[in-house]
């Protein structure tokens, strides 16, 4: 039974991708476009080379920690949407102490690294906080700072990090994660080492909901906050704590930007997205650790490929964003799958 | 003679395990059937299969005489068969003819609902069966037994002729299963028919025609009730003989463990429950509290375990003050405490048994050591446990979610005594069990009393109360009003002390 049960986890949310893709197939078909061509660019764009895999490498790795970021907290049953605001506010700390700190690499790079990741646990402290006192919402909270941390950041990069410019100057390289060498495995793509350290987070993730104290404490409360409280936890402050542990892992995924791929903050116009689209990898991959790194991949192939859709196919990027919405929704909507694998293995007796 | 229901011979497999094995059971026309078994016996499996939910491996299913093969509760609502489950399946918001139509709407000319005829026929049929149910009623301002009339109507209303009733008196006051028992009589005498799923003899003995015993999933047999008494059904259900009568010592109370004074403590609703109150327990001897349900036994626990402030007053274990300490402190300080909500409160769950071992102890040694914890102790503490408190799981990993009420309570008792708490407060822990679950648990407080450790037992069942403990307090209106011997009084003087009247002779204990 209970093998069963684990094996239906795992394919439900293979299903929901094959079904996702079909729909999308479908959907070109019937806009007149020719699916199998337009899959191949989409394959191409994300493996077609050395180049491409490198890109979808470094796409994959800010989703990997925003999709633990809110798996995490979701674990306590707590809801992080704030990882978008998380994921600002650790990119410019990271930048600006890449800037403004004078250090060698082995001093400079872990301080910039650390300061987007109290930056992020900071962002993520004030909806813990008011919860665990006050009651607040999180979900409220977490999408007003999305706000304040979007905003205060274009702020700070206009009127502090630069000149009223909308760039900064890139950070020196002894702040930097790019790597030489994985760039020229990979046709010089913009692959750097973020990726082991997401790969460790997601290791870390596992160890502290699996083999701790703080994460059995963590489960307990997200299961049943009366049980918790009877066994003698600290209900507010396991709450402040695991916003702050998904923040932390948030604001990482913008140490991952601004440290790895891009060297610099930019005035944004609006959401950058990558903490939102966490919302959806924590989802896919069950807010289990390596269910999270698998999604994040499929979630960094489709949006690489994506690239490539239109000039290897004609089919326009906005594809890959509903195959997504689709995939999602088959997710979201398991019980449809979990009664039909159900009925198809009575039938099968 | 003509049954209405026939199961025969049904067998029953899950993975691992064999629910049920060659039972037969049949169902008279107009009889009360009690379907008598111990927790986990596989009582409610049966019924699933009647009821559609499961498909049985062997045996057949005979509705009025006629072969039937049930798939699901449609096809089991269409042979006229009813369920009203333990839990009731009723939407809070809704009222009380909403949610009987619910599913089965009558509909007008234009399509809409027609809420008023269906308000007529509810009330027709509330007033036929006794059920004094209010159809304009919502369910969320209704108390627990009138939301199970509710649950009754909807099969009524469905046009059921058998009704089966999964422990309907498990979530009960005294009153209520009064008022029941006396609705069970006026539907079989409307022609209805009923099975009656229960491990309480008492009930059995008074409106069931015939019971069929099962055993570990087996069939035992079927007795006419008539012919029978309490002491054979109940050593038919566990195969050995019961001890109804909790066989003990006399008491030899030693230094004060618990004591508190004048102490108030507020409800959620912000009035004050416990009111003034004292009340001291020894090492070595059990003090139950008897009471109607709220009269602030709740309240007095939770201020004792923690999980709850008091308003005023103090607390004292071992002479330390534990007054609104953190329920760890309190917990250190030597307080073990059973629940009375054991899903709430008692259990996490969603967690394994072996996890729920641990609950309070999870970061103390060897359990975990610098904050990781350590598997193989927490599993080896819990195999321990399940085997010396008979806690009856496929393993120590299963989730307790899985168990039956009875083991999943056995599982926190083991936890609780396994600490060896100076004191233990036992809020409700028989309820909803079986005879041998309840004579087992009663052996074990006994046990803790005669290693000198102070029991509170707080119980609405006055048999309980009397039987176990070596002196009882009666609460009322916030207070001990009075403190008595289990010898020296009975069912009928605790009643009068509990509702409030002052019998003479007997002291009152902490009086204004």
């Amino acid at each position: 039974m209970a093998n069963n049960k684990r094996l239906i986890t795992i394919l439900i949310p293979i299903i929901s991708v094959l079904l996702g893709l079909i729909a999308g197939a479908i959907i070109m078909l019937a806009s007149g476009y020719n699916p199998i061509a337009g899959y191949t660019a989409l394959w191409n764009g994300a493996f077609g080379d050395s180049y491409t895999i490198g890109e979808t490498i470094r796409r994959t790795t800010p989703y990997i920690l925003t999709g633990l970021s809110i798996a995490f907290a979701f674990r306590t049953g707590l809801f992080n949407i704030g990882a978008e605001g998380q994921v600002i506010v650790g990119w410019l700390a990271a930048i600006w102490v890449g800037l403004a700190v004078d250090a060698p690499m082995i001093i400079h790079l872990p301080l910039a690294i650390l300061a987007s990741i109290a930056a992020g646990a900071l962002w993520a402290f004030v909806p813990g906080i008011l919860k665990a006192k006050l009651g607040v919402h999180e979900v409220i909270v977490t999408i007003m700072m999305n706000y304040i941390a979007l905003f205060s950041a274009n702020e700070i990069i206009r009127k502090v990090l630069t000149d009223g410019g909308t760039t900064t100057e890139s950070i020196p390289a002894t702040a930097s994660l790019a790597s030489p060498w994985l760039q020229s495995i990979t046709f010089y793509s913009r692959m750097h080492y973020g990726i082991l350290i997401a790969l460790f987070a997601a290791v870390i993730m596992w160890f502290i909901i699996e083999r701790t104290t703080l994460g059995y404490e963590l489960k307990a409360v997200g299961y049943n906050q009366h049980a918790s409280k009877y066994a003698g936890m600290n209900v507010s402050k396991n709450i402040v704590l695991t916003m702050v542990i998904a923040g932390a892992f948030a604001g990482l995924a913008g140490a991952m930007e601004g440290l790895g791929t891009y060297g610099t903050i930019s005035v944004m116009s609006g959401n950058i997205n990558i903490g939102f689209d966490g919302i959806a990898v924590a989802l896919l991959g069950a807010n289990n650790p390596l269910g999270v790194v698998f999604a994040a991949f499929l979630f960094g192939a489709l949006k690489e490929g994506a690239g490539e859709m239109p000039t290897g196919a004609g089919v326009p990027t906005e594809l890959v964003d509903i195959i997504i919405a689709l995939i999602i929704f088959f997710v979201a909507s398991s019980y449809i799958i979990r009664w039909a694998l159900l009925r198809f293995k009575k039938g099968e007796k | 003679m003509e049954y209405v229901i026939e199961m025969l011979n049904i067998r029953k497999e899950f993975p691992g395990i064999v629910a049920n094995d060659d039972i037969t059971i049949q169902l008279k026309k107009g009889e009360i059937h009690a379907l008598l078994g111990e927790n986990g016996a596989g009582k409610s499996t049966l019924m699933n299969v009647l009821f559609g939910l499961y498909q049985p491996e062997k045996g057949e299913i005979r509705v009025n005489g006629k072969k039937e093969n049930i798939t699901s509760p449609n096809k089991a609502n269409e042979l006229g068969i009813g369920m009203v489950h333990q839990h009731f399946m009723l939407v809070e918001p809704f009222t009380v003819t909403q949610n009987i139509v619910l599913g089965k709407e009558p509909k007008k000319k234009t399509g809409a609902i027609d809420i008023e005829k269906a308000r007529k026929e509810i009330q027709d049929l509330s007033d036929r069966y006794g059920l004094k149910v209010d159809p304009n009623a919502k369910i969320a301002d209704i108390s627990v037994g009138m939301q199970q009339r509710v649950e009754i109507l909807k099969t009524l209303y469905r046009g059921a002729e058998v009704l089966i009733f999964d422990e309907p008196t498990a979530v009960l006051t005294p009153q209520e299963i009064k008022e029941l028992m006396e609705i069970l009589r006026s539907l079989t005498r409307e022609g209805k028919s009923i099975i009656l799923i229960t491990h309480k003899l008492k009930e059995i003995m008074e409106v069931c025609d015939t019971c069929t015993i099962i055993r570990k999933g087996r069939g035992i047999g079927t007795v006419n009730v008539a012919e029978t008494n309490p002491i054979e059904l109940a050593s038919l259900m566990v195969g050995r003989e019961v001890n109804f009568k909790t066989e003990k010592t006399i008491a030899d109370p030693k230094e004060n463990v618990l004591h508190i004074e004048n102490l108030y403590v507020k409800d959620s609703r912000k009035v004050d429950l416990v009111k003034g109150l004292n009340l001291d327990i020894r090492a070595g001897e059990i003090v139950g509290i008897a009471g109607v349900d709220g009269n602030g036994q709740s309240e007095l626990i939770e201020a004792i375990a923690g999980l709850r402030k008091s308003r005023f007053g103090v607390i004292k274990i071992n002479n330390k003050d534990i007054t609104n300490l953190s329920p760890r402190k309190i917990t250190e300080s030597g307080v073990g405490h059973i629940p009375e909500d054991r899903h709430r409160f008692g259990l996490v769950l969603d967690y394994s048994i072996g996890e729920n071992i641990v609950l309070q102890t999870y970061y103390k040694k060897p359990y975990s050591k610098a904050k990781v914890l350590n598997n193989k102790e927490i599993y080896k503490k819990a195999e321990q446990i399940i085997a010396e408190y008979d806690v009856r799981t496929p393993s120590v990993y299963t989730k307790a979610r899985a168990l039956s009420g009875g083991n999943q309570q056995k599982a926190i008792i083991g936890r609780e005594v396994d600490r060896s708490p100076d004191l233990l407060i036992a809020a409700q822990p028989t309820r909803g069990l079986d005879v041998g679950a309840i004579e087992f648990i009663h052996k074990k407080l006994i046990e803790e009393r005669d290693k000198g450790k102070a029991v509170l037992l707080v119980s609405f069942e006055l048999d309980e109360i009397l039987n176990v403990s070596d002196r009882i307090a009666v609460m009322f209106d916030g207070k001990i009003v009075a403190v008595v011997k289990p010898k020296e009084t009975n069912e009928q003087e605790l009643g009068m002390l509990m509702a409030g009247s002052n019998v003479s002779g007997i002291g009152e204990a902490n009086g204004e």
